[in-house]
């Protein structure tokens, strides 16, 4: 029997509403209401202890593309951000649209990660945007939501009968917006940046369209549906609009897209290069007051790791994406909580209750009974982001050097400290 | 040192680069003066997209300031062989170079190459961001025949989107306190281009963008960046051609400039490019005189 006391937190749990100094019990990976004697003990004096943090969108490369990151390398990289729980894209080679690949997933996941690892399904199969994936057996095989990250389906009707499919299986359908015709060629946020820097543009109507299509069919169908990583004025409205509508839409935005904008470009630097693009002030802006308003449910990274000779190359060459476990907590402090856009409390529910209700988890809280999932920061301290030192497989990222007040502690998962600074 | 764009350039920089050029401008029917400034110095010109007038002109300019000058274009070397850009630039690196004056169809590409390398590189094209020379020759040509750039209007019109050679001239005409109209179809004309710089006017109609100019700069449409369905060149003509009718409007003593290479046709009428108002081979002369300036700035 292993069990786990951590005492003298300040704990908060969106889930029950509770924000005060108290111990917590983990016996056999769920929370509990007493210990066995004897029992380890962590001291949090000082510290926020909540519920295990959950990054609902990450790209784990593995199978296909270990070189830039694997399951064990990722969930590692997660620990050290604060995550007990990750969800990975399909995207990968091949790409995860059978209940084969989800198992190897799960499988390796079993066996070499230090957080827990859920697999999201491809919408179609190869995500071609055509076919529907086998979503059922995906499902029984452990999948929590379906997606084309990346490759969106650009087929309105392919896309009705994904939704109406996973209505009937009760998963979420998460989807990249982003109409590939308005895009294609882009490589940054249409506007006077990309005027000026001579780079093609990515229009924000792109993920507009999109949006609005989406929204449309999810009330057609009644599917439950996800924006993943919203980045527009417009889009937050939207999402916004459909909520007071009572439809099952949900947003996650990424701290990327709360913390940079586009004229923070310099020097073609290809750190800033992911999709959708970095915004333009507004759209930034609309982002923050999304978070701010509930529109906007989960904070997701959208770790993206890539190789360094994948990035080191001319800008419109160099593959989209960033990392972003490890610095998504000191992201989410600097902008949301230390400048008092947010609460602490709602910035735990942001990584916690939000993307739990989303996916339909029993993680996310600290009630009795609950995974034993706990993500211990500090508000307060003061740290550097050396890139150089990370846990992930890859350095894309534009936040090395970056200082931070307020970090990350201690990652628990199941009763087990698998990650402490 | 390097020489990245315009936008970037102190005023006062671009003046020394434009009187020193004076100076390097050949006599009427003679060729341009041998130096030995550059003696003993290794200049590549690096091209990965094909030129004929730029990489010539850059050639000309190094050789006639004394240095050795060397042009590598893509299709001949291992950038076919799937060599990456950073792979490249390290071995020419190390076969060290005095400078590098690279053309690259990426935006940003000679930035990259400035990251990596410690000697000077000169932008000679990326993408559709900067000409710098392109702009400075075009200052240059424009100054052999007005006293001050203050206070002109002038009319650059066709593929703004597309066009580094626009994107440098605003920038370098704005600083000299020029008013510039950029004309073009509306698909070529983002509507950001206003806020480029400071001096800047966006019009759709070519007879508007005439209107008064003091310089009239033709551009190409650059079919192969724009990777969609373009205007029929006959519909193009009909609203963006520069035919000679039309410069009746500008200033009695306008100029008509282009970087080339010209279609004639399709931008400009032939008459128009073979009228007295056309500089565009004056243009082609300064651009080596431009290049040996800038070179020796640079270099020596």
């Amino acid at each position: 029997m292993t069990s786990l006391i951590i005492r003298n937190g300040r704990v908060i749990d969106p889930a029950t509403g509770f924000d005060g100094i108290r111990d917590l019990y983990v016996v056999n990976g769920v929370f509990a209401d007493s210990v066995p004697e004897h029992t380890p003990q962590f001291d949090a004096k000082g510290m926020i202890v909540a519920p295990g943090f959950i990054d609902m969108h990450v790209h784990l490369r593995e199978p296909g593309m270990e070189h830039a990151e694997t399951i064990e390398s990722g969930a590692r990289a997660a620990a050290a951000g604060g995550f007990t729980t990750i969800c990975c894209m399909p995207n990968t080679s091949p790409v995860n649209d059978s209940a084969t690949v989800t198992s190897y997933i799960v499988s390796r996941a079993k066996q070499n990660a230090i957080v827990n690892v859920l697999p999201i399904g491809a919408i179609t199969k190869g995500s071609a945007g055509e076919e529907l994936a086998a979503i059922g057996s995906m499902k029984k095989a452990g999948i929590v939501a379906i997606s084309d990250d990346g490759r969106p389906v650009m087929n309105s009707r392919v896309m009705r009968r994904a939704m109406e499919f996973a209505r009937s299986l009760d998963l979420p359908v998460i989807d990249h917006c982003e109409d590939l015709n308005l895009s294609a060629g882009g490589d940054m946020h249409e506007g006077v940046m990309s005027t000026r820097l001579g780079l093609r543009g990515i229009p924000s109507s792109s993920e507009d369209v999109m949006v609005a299509r989406d929204i449309i069919l999810a009330e057609a169908t009644g599917a439950r549906y996800h924006v993943a990583h919203i980045s527009t004025r417009q889009a937050v409205a939207m999402v916004a609009f459909a909520k007071t509508r009572g439809l099952r839409v949900t947003a996650e935005t990424t701290p990327h897209h709360f913390v940079l904008h586009d004229e923070e470009l310099h020097d073609y630097d290809s750190n800033y290069k992911m999709k959708p693009p970095l915004r333009c002030a507004a759209d930034v802006e609309a982002v923050i007051e999304g978070v701010v308003s509930g529109a906007i449910d989960v904070i997701a990274t959208d770790h993206a790791p890539h190789a360094g000779n994948d990035k080191m190359q001319e800008f419109e060459r160099c593959p989209f994406g960033i990392t972003g476990l490890e610095t998504a907590i000191g992201l989410t402090l600097k902008t949301m909580v230390h400048s008092g856009k947010i609460s602490l409390a709602r910035m735990i529910e942001l990584f916690t209750t939000g993307p739990a209700n989303v996916l339909g988890l029993a993680a996310g809280t600290l009630s009795i009974g609950a995974p034993g999932d706990i993500t211990v920061f500090d508000p307060g301290r003061l740290w550097t982001y050396d890139v150089n030192l990370s846990q992930s497989k890859s350095r894309n990222s534009p936040f090395h050097k970056m200082r931070f007040t307020g970090g990350p502690v201690a990652t628990i998962v199941s009763g087990r400290i698998v990650w402490s600074a | 040192m390097n020489l990245l764009g315009i936008e970037h350039l102190e005023r006062s920089e671009i003046e020394a680069l434009l009187e020193r050029s004076k100076y390097f401008q050949p006599l009427e029917g003679q060729s341009f003066q041998r130096h030995d400034t550059l003696r003993g110095q290794m200049v590549v010109n690096l091209f990965f997209e094909a030129s004929t007038r730029t990489r010539t002109s850059f050639e000309i300019a190094a050789k006639r300031l004394g240095a050795d000058a060397l042009s590598i274009t893509a299709s001949g070397s291992s950038v076919s062989k799937g060599e990456s850009l950073v792979d490249t630039l390290n071995t020419l690196g190390a076969m060290r170079p005095q400078a590098i004056v690279m053309r690259h169809a990426a935006s940003g590409a000679p930035h990259f190459l400035a990251r990596h390398l410690p000697i000077p590189i000169i932008n000679a094209g990326d993408g559709t961001h900067e000409h710098p020379t392109q702009a400075l020759l075009d200052a240059r040509t424009i100054l052999d025949r007005r006293p001050t750039l203050e206070g002109l209007r002038v009319a650059i019109i066709g593929d703004i989107a597309h066009s580094r050679v626009a994107r440098s001239n605003v920038h370098l005409l704005s600083k000299f306190g020029a008013h510039t109209v950029l004309c073009g179809p509306a698909s070529l004309l983002p509507r950001e281009l206003a806020q480029l710089a400071t001096g800047v006017t966006l019009t759709n109609n070519i007879r508007e963008a005439i209107q008064d100019a003091d310089v009239i700069m033709m551009l190409r449409v650059q079919l192969e960046r724009q990777h969609e369905v373009p205007m029929s060149a006959g519909e193009y003509f009909q609203f963006f051609g520069l035919r000679l009718e039309h410069l009746a409007l500008a200033k009695p003593h306008a100029i008509v400039m282009h970087p080339g290479p010209i279609n004639r046709g399709r931008e400009l009428s032939s008459e128009v490019a073979d009228s007295q108002r056309s500089v565009i081979l004056n243009q082609v002369e300064n651009g080596i005189a431009v290049r040996m300036a800038v070179l020796e700035r640079l270099l020596a």
